[in-house]
């Protein structure tokens, strides 16, 4: 069992608020799953040229501005780093790749949990309660944002096993179920050049839908060929820098329900994660069907 | 034994789900009869295990296995409910005004189970002699190994429709995308028309008796033997 939430905002009001809100849907997904928890926030783009990375260290009194300078002096310009607990944000004047090559050759202690023009990943293993204060979760602003707590089933309790998963730029996937053919599939995707930090199976679907985005696929596509290709059982909620889509597998076997009010558009294991939500009760509720797409964006909302 | 008429009032933003069920357990040797449940706000086990004719109405969206193995109740929820409602109903009847999550009245024993909305996945698992009226549609695998009683869907029926079933009786009105191991279409008869209309009838679900078909077994897939066709 695991809980999945993801929230999107529909105006700039309620983008204000939409960690707080993600915080109160997290909180009701802890007893779902209480060994970690991890979120992933669509927010504050850096400019052209630029690429944002989330960092963690697993050191606490990592010096972060210190990394920050020795980007710069490599590439010319760094941000301040935002620091979150363990994790970092650092916003770079260089490609994702050179940037990303760069820290992990020089600081492979570090561990990159996400790069990307607008996307932030935090996560952490413990209570989700703890880590929705220890990350400051109710003070951030985004446009869209997934959560996702965790009761492990398959691979170790760490914060690397945890959830979101980012595996390409601004693309994160969070998973309720498992995945039974992950270890030839993971064995295909490294042959193809993806990069796969650990053993879990939840990674292998995000490096999976990054593969066949990067061959060209739509994620509405990469998502029908995961139908195909990923067996096991799952219902998947996977972001974009536009917004975020929903799949669950064929069967059903695992839960979700979405909803959508005139502020948001919401989708999570269980209804209780919504009904914390301003205006729930008078939103519009259902469960998606299994083995159905479900995607929203900017594009679908304006 | 006394009993009162008054409705008495629960607020689930206030009150535990554990403290309100207890007092309707409570209510079983006496007390309040008619109850409104407020704000129950997606949570589990609202109103299960209730066993006496208390009369149940809930506000809103319930979560799950919400009125399981009811008996005697009536339970009313005028909102959604997630996964395993009314699971393992004994009697009394449990009525959904919109849509019911996976699992719906799986397992059931007896008395009635009405959603006027669209039932997910699995409605009716292994029922045992409950009734099951679906004003919507039924998802995939509805009515597997269902044992006893009827499921009626006025809407359509996903695939895999009573598969592996034994003795249920099926009715849809709209089509159905496949049938499961051993469910074969069956014609209506005069008993049929009849358990169908009457079914119907007591939901209050609107729609023609006539417009449906009924499915069943095809007994070749577990051993029945005629002579014991009283004990289904």
């Amino acid at each position: 069992m695991c809980g999945i939430a993801g929230l999107f905002s529909k105006t700039s009001d309620f983008e204000a608020e939409l960690g707080d809100h993600m915080a109160d849907m997290l909180i009701q997904m802890a007893d779902r799953g209480p060994d970690s928890a991890g979120v992933a926030f669509y927010r504050n783009p850096v400019p052209e040229g630029w690429t944002k990375l989330t960092l963690f260290s697993p050191d606490d009194d990592e010096d972060w501005g210190a990394l920050s300078d020795s980007l710069a002096a490599r590439f010319g310009a760094a941000a301040d780093p935002e620091v979150r607990a363990t994790h970092a944000v650092i916003a770079v004047e260089a490609g994702a790749d050179e940037a990303a090559a760069w820290v992990i050759a020089n600081r492979p202690d570090l561990r990159l949990m996400s790069a990307g023009r607008s996307i932030e990943i935090y996560k952490e293993k413990g209570s989700p309660l703890d880590f929705v204060e220890r990350f400051g979760l109710r003070e951030i602003s985004a446009s869209h944002g997934l959560g996702h707590t965790r009761m492990a089933t398959e691979s170790f309790v760490t914060t690397e096993h945890s959830h979101p998963f980012s595996s390409g730029l601004d693309i994160c996937l969070v998973h309720n179920g498992s995945l039974s053919n992950h270890n030839r599939l993971r064995e295909v995707l490294r042959r193809e050049g993806l990069t796969i930090q650990t053993d879990n199976d939840s990674e292998v679907a995000s490096a999976y839908l990054t593969w066949k985005m990067s061959e060209g696929l739509g994620l509405e596509d990469a998502l029908k060929a995961a139908i195909e290709d990923l067996d096991g059982f799952y219902t998947f909620a996977v972001g974009t820098a536009d917004g975020f889509a929903v799949l669950r597998d064929p069967i059903g076997c695992k839960p979700a329900v979405m909803s959508e009010s005139e502020d948001w558009v919401a989708m999570a294991s269980e209804y209780r994660a919504i009904a914390v939500l301003p205006g729930a009760e008078e939103a519009r509720v259902w469960e998606p069907s299994p083995g159905q797409i479900y995607v929203w964006d900017k594009a679908a909302i304006a | 034994m006394s009993t009162e008429t008054a409705l008495e009032v629960v607020d689930l933003s206030q009150t535990s789900v554990r403290e309100l069920n207890q007092r309707l357990h409570d209510a079983a040797s006496g007390g309040p009869q008619a109850w409104q449940v407020v704000h129950p706000g997606g949570l589990h086990s609202i109103a299960a295990g209730l066993d006496a004719p208390l009369d149940v109405d809930i506000d809103g969206h319930v979560g799950y296995y919400c009125a399981g193995m009811n008996k005697e109740a009536t339970v009313r929820i005028h909102g959604n409910a997630g996964v395993g409602l009314a699971e393992n109903i004994m009697s009394g009847s449990v009525v959904v005004d919109g849509d019911a999550s996976q699992s719906a009245g799986a397992t059931g024993h007896g008395g009635l189970v009405v959603i006027r909305g669209n039932a997910s996945t699995r409605c009716g698992i292994s029922m045992k002699g409950v009734n099951i009226v679906v004003g919507g549609d039924v998802g995939n695998l509805s009515a597997f190994m269902a044992q006893k009683g009827a499921l009626v869907v006025c809407g359509d029926a996903g695939e895999a429709l009573g598969d592996s079933i034994y003795e249920t009786h099926i009715y849809v009105r709209g089509s159905v995308a496949s049938l499961g191991a051993d469910c074969i279409e069956k014609e209506i008869g005069e008993f049929h028309a009849g358990e169908l209309s009457g079914l119907l009838e007591e939901s209050g679900v609107d729609a023609d008796p006539g417009e449906f078909r009924r499915y069943g077994t095809a007994r070749r897939l577990y051993n029945f033997d005629i002579d014991n066709a009283g004990d289904y």
